[in-house]
C-alpha cells in the first residue's frame, strides 16, 4: 500500500511577473514502511514536495494523498488537525522548544495536539526517548545539548504519537558528517522498531545511501521514477 | 493548565523584559490602590466634616427657603403645626438618627462699644449635638461640658469674636428685627467661639432655640430648617428620597408643596470636590488601562515576533491555530494576572503602612488637622486586579490572532 501518492502534481509560485514552476507534473508514490530519499540539486524543488506531503503548503495543480487522504484541499485546521494524527516532522534546526526539557519538548505533541492523559503519555514518552537513546537526559534543556542529540530528542518528537510518516527536509545538513551518519541510522532503526515510513530530502552523497528508496529532482521534475540509491552515492 | 504553564515558561524566558513590564503595571496596580485608599478617606473625611460638624446628612426647610437662605428670610419659616407633623414623621422613620430644628436669622452684635452683623442659628442643645456630633469640638473656649451652650449664651463665630476682642464670659447685646419689622434686643453671656468652615452656614453663630424664638418675638415657634441625620451615611439619598415623597402631599393653602428637601450633596459646595476626587480616581484608572494596554501589546507584540520559527514548528507538528492562539493570551493573561496580584498586595502593604503612621491633612481655612485612614474594600482591589487582568488578555488577543494566522511554511523559513 502507498503512504504517499503525487498524481501530475504543479505547484507554481508567482513572484510578480515571474511564475516560478517549483514542481512540475511529478507523478510518484511511496509505499509505507520506505526509508525515502529526496535528492536534487539546491532549487530542484524537495523542500517544496516535502512541504506538500506535510499539508503545509497546497498544489497548484494535481492531487496528493496522504495516508489514504487527500489532502491538497485542506484548511488551516483541518491541515493542523491531520498533520498532529497521522505526520511527524523533523527539521533541519531541530527546533526544539527552548522552555521545555527533553522530556517536555518529546510529550508535547501528546499534551498539546493530542490531548492524551498523563498515564498514557509517560510510557509513550519514556519509550521513544529510550529508543533514540536519551533517556538519561530528559531532564536537559535543548541548549545543554549537542547538535546531535538535538536531532535524535527531535526524532523522538517525530514519533512520539506514533505518526504514519516522518518527513524531514534536510535532517542531517546542520551535523558533522559522523553525527549525521548516526542520525539517520537512527532513522532506520526507528523505521525498523515502529514501522513508520521516512521521508527526508538530502544533498549529501553519504547520507543518501543509506535510503532504500530515491526520488531525485531536478527543475521541478522527476528524473528517476523510485530507485535504489544512485551510483554516485554508493561508490 | 498546561496551557498557561507553558505560558509561564515562555514568560520566564525573558526574564528582564517580563519583570520590567509586570513591575510596570504592579506599579500602576499600586498606585491605583493608594490613590483610590487615600483619596476614600479624604472624601470621607471632608463629608464627615462637613456633615457632622454643620449640615448634617440632609435638610428640610419650607417650599422656597434655600432659594433665598442667604438672606435668612423669616417669611419662610414652617409653621409649628407643620414642623410637629414632620417631626413625627422623623421620629418615625428608622434610618433617621436624629434630627435638629433650628432658627436661622440675623442679628446685630454689639459688645457696647463696637456693633456688627452676625448669623445665628437658635438650636435645642441637645439635638443639635446629635444631628451634627462634631459641632462641639468646633467651638473653643467652651464654658460647659455637658452641652454646648444653655438658655441665655451665646456661641459666637470665631473671627467675629476676635475682631470684636470678645472671650468667653463676655456680655453681648443682640439686637434683630422680627417677622413685622420692628426691634427686640436681649443680652446674652458669650459660651464660647465657634471655628469657620467652608460653605453655607459655615460661619453661623448659635444660641438657644427659645431665646431665638423670644428674640424674634415668635407667638409660637416657627422653623427654618431642620437638619436631619441619618443612621448609615450611604443611606442618604434613600432617605431623602422617602422623606420627598411622604412630604410631597402635604400643601399650604395656596395648593403648593409645603417641604423642600435637600441632601449635603445639594446643599455644599464640597460635594464638587468630592466629585472631582471621583474624576481623578477616574482618570488614575484610565491611565492603568493604558499603561497595561499598551505594555502587554508591546510585550506581546515582541513576543510573537520573535518566535515566529517557533509558532511555525508548533503549527507544523499540528498544533491548532485555535491553540496557538490560546498559548499567547494565555501568556498576557498570566503577566496580567501576576503583576496584578503583586501589586495588589504590595498596595495593600502601603496603605497598611500609611495607616499605622497615620497621614494628617489640614483642611479648611481654620486649619483644622484631621488624620486619614486610607482603606480600600476588597472589592476595589479586586475590580483593579480584574480590569488589569481583562485588559492583558484583551492586549494580548492581537498579537496571539496574529500568530494564529502565520503561515507554517513562511514562519519556518523565517529567520
Ligand atoms: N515561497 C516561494 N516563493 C517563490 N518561489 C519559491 C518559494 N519556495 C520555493 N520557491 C522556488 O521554487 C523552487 C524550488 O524550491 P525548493 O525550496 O523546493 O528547492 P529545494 O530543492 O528544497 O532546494 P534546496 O536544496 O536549496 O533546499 C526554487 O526555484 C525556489 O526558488
Ligand atoms: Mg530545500
Amino acid at each position: 500500500m502507498d503512504i504517499v501518492t503525487f498524481d501530475n502534481v504543479s505547484k507554481i509560485y508567482q513572484m510578480g511577473q515571474v511564475a516560478v514552476a517549483a514542481l512540475q507534473e511529478v507523478t510518484f508514490a511511496i509505499p509505507k514502511g520506505a526509508f525515502t530519499a529526496l535528492i536534487g540539486p539546491s532549487g530542484s524543488g524537495k523542500t517544496t514536495a516535502l512541504n506538500l506531503i506535510g499539508c503545509l503548503d497546497s498544489p497548484t495543480r494535481g492531487e496528493v494523498t496522504v495516508a489514504g487522504q487527500a489532502v491538497s484541499r485542506l484548511d488551516r485546521r483541518s491541515g493542523a488537525e491531520f498533520r498532529g494524527r497521522h505526520l511527524g516532522f523533523v527539521f533541519q534546526d531541530f527546533n526544539l522548544l527552548p522552555v521545555l526539557t527533553v522530556y517536555e519538548n518529546v510529550e508535547y505533541p501528546l499534551l498539546m495536539i493530542r490531548d492524551q492523559p498523563k498515564a498514557q503519555r509517560r510510557p509513550a514518552v519514556e519509550r521513544v526517548l529510550a529508543a533514540v537513546g536519551m533517556a538519561d537526559q530528559a531532564q536537559k534543556y535543548p541548549a545543554q545539548l549537542s547538535g546531535g542529540q538535538k536531532q535524535r530528542v527531535a526524532v523522538a518528537r517525530a514519533l512520539v504519537g506514533t505518526p504514519d510518516l516522518v518527513l524531514a527536509d534536510e535532517p542531517t545538513a546542520n551535523l558533522d558528517s559522523h553525527t549525521a551518519f548516526l542520525v539517520i541510522e537512527l532513522m532506520k532503526q526507528m523505521r525498523d522498531a515502529f514501522g513508520t515510513t521516512f521521508v527526508f530530502s538530502t544533498h549529501d552523497p553519504r547520507i543518501m545511501e543509506h535510503a532504500e528508496l530515491t526520488f531525485r529532482m531536478e527543475d521541478g521534475r522527476l528524473t528517476n521514477n523510485g530507485a535504489a540509491p544512485p551510483e554516485e552515492a554508493i561508490r | 493548565m498546561k496551557i498557561l504553564r507553558l505560558a509561564f515558561k515562555n514568560l520566564l524566558r525573558y526574564k528582564r523584559r517580563t519583570l520590567l513590564t509586570g513591575l510596570l503595571i504592579g506599579v500602576g496596580v499600586v498606585a491605583v490602590i493608594v490613590f483610590v485608599g487615600l483619596s476614600d478617606a479624604f472624601k470621607g473625611a471632608i463629608t464627615g466634616q462637613i456633615t457632622d460638624s454643620m449640615l448634617s446628612h440632609l435638610q428640610v426647610h419650607r417650599k422656597g427657603y434655600t432659594a433665598s437662605i442667604d438672606n435668612l428670610p423669616l417669611d419662610r419659616m414652617l409653621p409649628a403645626k407643620a414642623y410637629a407633623k414632620l417631626a413625627d414623621m422623623l421620629a418615625g422613620d428608622p434610618a433617621v438618627e436624629a434630627f435638629s430644628p433650628r432658627i436661622k436669622f440675623g442679628a446685630m452684635l454689639s459688645n457696647y462699644a463696637q456693633t456688627t452683623n452676625v448669623r445665628l442659628n437658635g438650636v435645642d442643645p441637645a439635638r443639635e449635638q446629635a444631628a451634627a456630633p462634631l459641632l462641639a469640638s468646633r467651638i473653643k473656649d467652651r464654658t460647659r461640658d455637658d452641652a454646648i451652650l444653655a438658655p441665655g449664651e451665646v456661641v459666637l463665630p470665631e473671627i467675629l469674636a476676635k475682631g470684636m476682642d470678645l472671650k468667653a464670659g463676655d456680655t453681648v447685646v443682640l439686637v434683630a428685627n422680627n417677622k413685622d419689622g420692628s426691634v427686640n434686643g436681649m443680652t446674652f453671656v458669650v459660651a464660647g467661639m465657634v471655628e469657620s468652615l467652608m460653605g453655607p452656614g459655615g460661619r453661623d453663630g448659635y444660641m438657644h432655640i427659645d431665646d431665638a424664638a423670644a428674640l424674634l418675638r415668635m407667638a409660637e415657634t416657627e422653623i427654618s430648617e431642620v437638619a436631619v441625620r441619618v443612621k448609615h451615611s450611604e443611606d442618604v439619598d434613600a432617605v431623602a428620597g422617602r422623606l420627598q415623597e411622604t412630604l410631597a402631599p402635604m400643601k399650604n393653602q395656596a395648593g403648593q408643596p409645603m417641604f423642600e428637601v435637600h441632601t449635603w450633596k445639594q446643599l455644599s459646595p464640597f460635594f464638587n470636590v468630592v466629585r472631582m476626587i471621583d474624576l481623578m480616581t477616574l482618570g488614575v484608572q484610565t491611565i492603568l488601562i493604558a499603561v497595561v494596554l499598551i505594555s502587554v501589546l508591546n510585550v506581546m507584540m515582541m513576543s510573537v515576533y520573535e518566535r515566529v520559527r517557533e509558532i511555525g514548528t508548533l503549527a507544523a507538528m499540528g498544533t491548532t491555530p485555535g491553540r496557538i492562539m490560546g498559548l499567547f493570551v494565555a501568556e498576557g493573561f498570566s503577566l496580567g494576572l501576576v503583576s496584578a496580584l503583586s501589586g495588589a498586595i504590595v498596595g495593600i502593604g502601603i496603605l497598611w503602612v500609611l495607616n499605622l503612621s497615620g497621614v494628617e491633612v489640614a483642611f479648611g481655612g481654620a486649619g483644622q488637622v484631621f488624620t486619614l485612614e486610607p482603606a480600600v474594600s476588597l472589592g476595589q482591589v479586586a475590580s483593579a486586579a480584574l480590569i488589569v487582568v481583562g485588559i492583558s488578555v484583551l492586549a494580548s488577543l492581537q498579537p496571539a490572532a496574529k500568530a494564529a494566522r502565520l503561515v507554517p511554511v513562511d514562519a519556518l523559513r523565517h529567520i
